[in-house]
């Protein structure tokens, strides 16, 4: 199922007499491809859950439309839109067992769609199977673990065949491990059904690693759409460059003159087309420093943390905006010396240049 | 959330009927008849507005008796029920053996009718021409001389009617102190011990603090409902207690209302409006006293 | 090590102490009970004397070796025990059946909707509970007799029915469920008042069972409205039938044959409260008071 936002706007009146109105979702435009899973990313009070809850029709859009394929359900209320919806705490019918919370989608289709006991309960079990939970459809949710709930939650949503599957936060209580499994463990089971769904976090490792496309948000404003590594490479702006990846970028007050990058006195790239001649904001990727012994850019070391498959450097600079700053550096170029000054070399493809006053990226 | 007005309404609108009809309405009307005089209930007129209701009730004799009974009512019982049911709950709360069975005993006279049990009561402290009750009986044992606790001196039936209401409220009230000692922690009663504080002044210093709010909320509930003692009384004297000296002020609305002395709805409203003009009094006195004392 | 302590006196007179200790609560709470239930065992063991045996006893014995049922006999058959019993089964269920209808779609409303006003209407409900019984009582009285409506169920219930208390109980608790349940069971495709019947009801039910207790406990021990508005003896509940029996029914002599009734009407609420133990104290704990 392909759907569609259209402009969609939803605003809640301030509080206060005058206070002007809040933009929870402000022209949010985009068509979510058939059998895709989209990952809504940001940081909280982003939006992102309010954009979830106006796919599912709890929450009715202000402005603009939404399409599930052809179908207008924007005046549709979430009884009859036919979506999944997987919460954050999973909202579970405390008194019902496992296989009663799967069946109780079921129990609510009238008329035509109404099913007989039999199918009913062979769809249940169908659910039950896809996320491996067939053991436990007599316990009651306090007698499973997160995870167990966690993937009831999942077949309770998937029973109905949604025309789209949402999930909000599914994975943020879980602990560290379980976190990582289900994760593909939902990839499957998109894969499997092919059901278009979107799922929303904070947890940029999260949406990267399972997402088709990646949506960031801030403030209720789209700042980009894209595949992730494409997000990751390139973002349109400083607020994108620094929400992606761990550890974060790292943003030095810079210059930019005849085609070449300057952090203070030290050029860190040449050779580029753009002409203009500005202070701007120069991000680095962590793993864009490499160590090497006549490199231009001189940074003070306080410490190397090896973290096994690579370590990381914690630097200091003094154009850096924020001190210290981790770079990472693969264990063949070891830097031998616990502290003092350093040299690295950048690579030119981790070097993203940003307007200082709107923060846009400027393409060298 | 999205606003859906008129179904709420539609939910509420079986609850606001019942309100409107039977709380609503009746306070304001009560206000309404209180002021109207020399109302009469037949033909639904009246001779004008005034306070000549408040003044008959204040002057009635048996008002001034009902108030009296009602004011020793409350300075005796609400006291010693509190300091008696801390007592209880106290020794419960020390207990592990036994501990189940007695709060489930000590809790049945709540569930009681409080007509029969008084019932009971009056067979226990009678003494009369064809029998003596066990109280009585029990007396005589230690040579006191027979006393009618129903139906003879006026210090003996207050004192049957104190004692009743004490059995009558304590189940509510150990109930709540229990819950509310539990609800203390261990470790405050460790520490103590440890700094070798002694029983009592664990109790003065601790325990007492911490269970304040429960007894202030004991204490103001219990003034409330010892002002409004009626079916006890009409339990243990019957329901003529003009007669028997042991009306209460409840009991003086309701007979102005209907029984042998009834008919006069304004002289009732008007004694309604004085009681609660009491227990509201009474109980902002205690809302100021326990801003002082009443910790947390 | 201090050698001038003795540990051993200090440990036996601690001992001493904490024994002497158990035994002073032990007696107290002891005393307590046996005042407690004195008057249960009183009534009982009054009930199963004959009369005969009563009246000859001029200081009362504490056992009686030939029980009888005479009295129960002459309970249900002398007086109409068994009309004020069936009177008030009817207005205990009538009443709180009535009163469970009214009050969950309130709860539900105020719990779960959002409407204009909410706040004040809820405000206003709350301060009604303030509000003393007797101060409503006398219009409700004048009300129901200018519908003619004495000596009538109407009359009984209607003015009966509403507790603003347990409006309050039960909406706290509806509250305490998460939003997102109503937002999963909106998404699974289920209405309000579906939610309502299998979600919120059934995670309630031990809030709607308390309530429901507490108010059969007021109904059945009901007797100041009873008492005011029937005055026809086929109306009466047992507490006033209990009244009516002790001043004209058997006579003021037949001891044995009151306690019978006495105990006739006191058993059923005995055995709620022992079927019910924990919740109806669990209950009372959170907000009930006697009447």
């Amino acid at each position: 199922m392909q759907v569609t936002l259209s402009h969609l706007t939803k605003k809640y009146p301030g509080r206060g007499k005058n206070a002007p109105d809040v933009y929870a979702v402000n022209n949010f435009d985009f068509v979510i491809p058939d059998g895709k899973l989209i990952g809504l990313l940001g940081p909280s009070g982003c939006g992102k859950s309010t954009t979830l809850n106006l796919i599912s029709g709890l929450v009715k859009p202000t402005e603009g439309k939404i399409f599930f394929g052809d179908d207008d359900v924007t005046e549709l209320p979430a009884e009859n839109r036919g979506v999944g919806l997987v919460f954050q705490n999973y909202a579970l019918y405390p008194h019902l067992t496992v296989l009663q919370n799967i069946l109780f989608p079921l129990e609510n289709l009238k008329g035509k769609n109404k099913l007989s006991k039999e199918a009913m309960l062979e769809k249940a079990h169908a659910a039950a199977k896809l996320v491996q939970i067939d053991e436990l459809m007599e316990r009651k949710p306090s007698e499973l673990s997160g995870g167990q709930q966690q993937r009831v939650a999942i077949a309770r949503a998937l029973v109905k065949t949604p025309r789209v599957l949402l999930l909000d936060e599914p994975l943020s209580n879980l602990d560290a491990r379980l976190r990582l499994q289900t994760r593909e463990e939902i990839r499957r089971i998109q894969n499997e059904t092919g059901i278009t769904t979107v799922f929303v976090t904070h947890d940029q490792d999260e949406a990267m690693s399972i997402s088709d496309l990646i949506v960031v948000m801030k403030d209720g404003v789209v700042h980009q759409i894209g595949e992730p590594q494409r997000v990751y490479d390139d973002p349109t702006n400083l607020f994108v460059a620094k929400f992606l990846g761990t550890p974060p970028i790292c943003v030095f007050d810079g210059r930019i003159s005849g085609g070449k990058v300057y952090i203070g006195e030290s050029c860190v790239y040449e050779g580029g087309k753009n002409t203009e001649e500005k202070d701007v904001f120069v991000a680095i990727r962590p793993e864009g420093f490499v160590p090497c012994d006549d490199g231009e850019f001189v940074c003070n070391l306080s410490r190397v943390e090896v973290m096994g498959r690579d370590s990381s450097a914690i630097c200091s600079h003094e154009k850096a905006i924020s001190n210290p700053f981790r770079a990472i550096i693969s264990t063949e170029d070891v830097i031998n010396k616990a502290k003092g000054d350093v040299n690295f070399r950048i690579k030119p493809s981790k070097i993203l240049v940003f307007d200082k006053k709107t923060e846009e990226r400027i393409r060298l | 959330m999205e606003n859906n007005n008129r179904k709420a309404w539609l939910y509420l609108l079986p609850a606001i009927l019942f309100i409107g009809a039977f709380l609503v309405y009746p306070l304001i009307d009560v206000f309404i008849y209180s002021f109207e005089e020399n109302f009469n209930f037949a033909s639904g007129t009246s001779t004008g507005v005034g306070v000549g209701n408040y003044l008959h009730v204040l002057r009635d004799p048996y008002f001034l008796q009902a108030l009296k009974n009602t004011f020793i009512l409350v300075v005796i019982t609400v006291p010693l029920s509190t300091v008696i049911a801390l007592a209880i709950s106290m020794g419960l709360n020390s207990i592990k053996a036994l501990r189940n069975m007695f709060q489930t005993l000590y809790f049945l006279p709540y569930v009681t009718n409080t007509l029969a049990v008084g019932l009971v009561f009056m067979i226990l402290f009678d003494c009369s021409e064809q029998s003596v009750g066990l109280v009585n009986s029990f007396l005589s044992l230690f040579g006191v001389q027979m006393v009618d606790f129903i139906d003879g001196p006026y210090a003996a039936k207050m004192f049957t009617l104190c004692l009743y209401t004490i059995w009558v409220v304590l189940p509510f009230k150990v109930l709540i102190l229990t819950s509310a000692l539990a609800s203390v922690k261990k470790d405050y009663y460790n520490a103590a011990k440890v700094d070798g504080t002694s029983k009592w002044r664990t109790f003065r210093k601790i325990t007492l603090p911490m269970i304040s709010p429960m007894i202030f909320y004991l204490v103001v509930t219990g003034f409330i409902g010892a002002f409004k003692a009626y079916s006890d009384a009409v339990a243990l004297f019957g329901t003529e207690l003009n007669a028997a000296e042991m009306n209460t002020l409840v009991g003086y609305i309701y007979d102005k209302l209907y029984g042998a002395g009834g008919g006069f709805p304004s002289y009732a409203s008007a004694a309604a409006i004085i009681l609660f003009v009491i227990i509201l009094t009474i109980t902002c006195i205690n809302l100021l006293v326990s801003k002082k004392h009443v910790h947390y | 090590m201090n050698k001038n302590i003795d540990f051993k006196r200090i440990e036996r007179s601690a001992a001493i102490r904490k024994n002497v200790l158990k035994t002073v609560t032990y007696t107290m709470l002891a005393v307590w009970g046996i005042m407690v239930l004195l008057p249960f065992y009183w009534m009982l063991l009054s009930s199963v004397k004959s009369y005969a045996a009563y009246n000859s006893e001029y200081v009362p014995q504490f056992f009686t070796l030939s029980p009888t049922f005479e009295n129960y006999v002459k309970a249900f058959t002398e007086v109409p025990l068994a009309r004020y019993f069936l009177n008030t089964v009817i207005f205990t269920l009538a009443t709180t059946a009535i009163m469970l209808v009214v009050i969950v779609p309130a709860a539900f409303a105020f719990a779960r909707l959002n409407f204009k006003g909410k706040n004040l209407v809820f405000t206003l409900f709350l301060a009604l509970m303030m509000i003393p019984n007797e101060l409503v009582i006398i219009t409700n009285y004048t009300t129901i007799t200018n519908l003619e409506l004495r000596n009538s169920f109407t009359g009984l219930i209607l003015p009966s029915v509403m507790s603003v208390f347990y409006i309050y109980l039960l909406k706290e608790n509806f509250a305490q469920i998460p939003d997102e349940l109503y937002y999963a069971a909106k998404v699974d495709g289920t209405g309000d008042l579906k939610y309502l019947f299998k979600v919120m009801i059934p995670i309630c039910k031990p809030t709607i069972v308390t309530v429901t207790i507490l108010k059969v406990i007021e109904c059945w021990n009901s007797y100041v409205w009873p008492r005011l508005i029937t005055y026809d003896k086929n109306y009466y509940l047992v507490s006033n039938g209990i009244q009516e029996i002790r001043e004209n029914g058997f006579g003021r002599e037949d001891i044995p044959a009151m306690m019978a009734a006495v105990v006739v009407i006191s058993i059923p609420l005995i055995i709620l409260f022992l079927i019910f133990r924990k919740k109806i104290m669990a209950g009372v704990a959170r907000g009930g008071t006697k009447g």
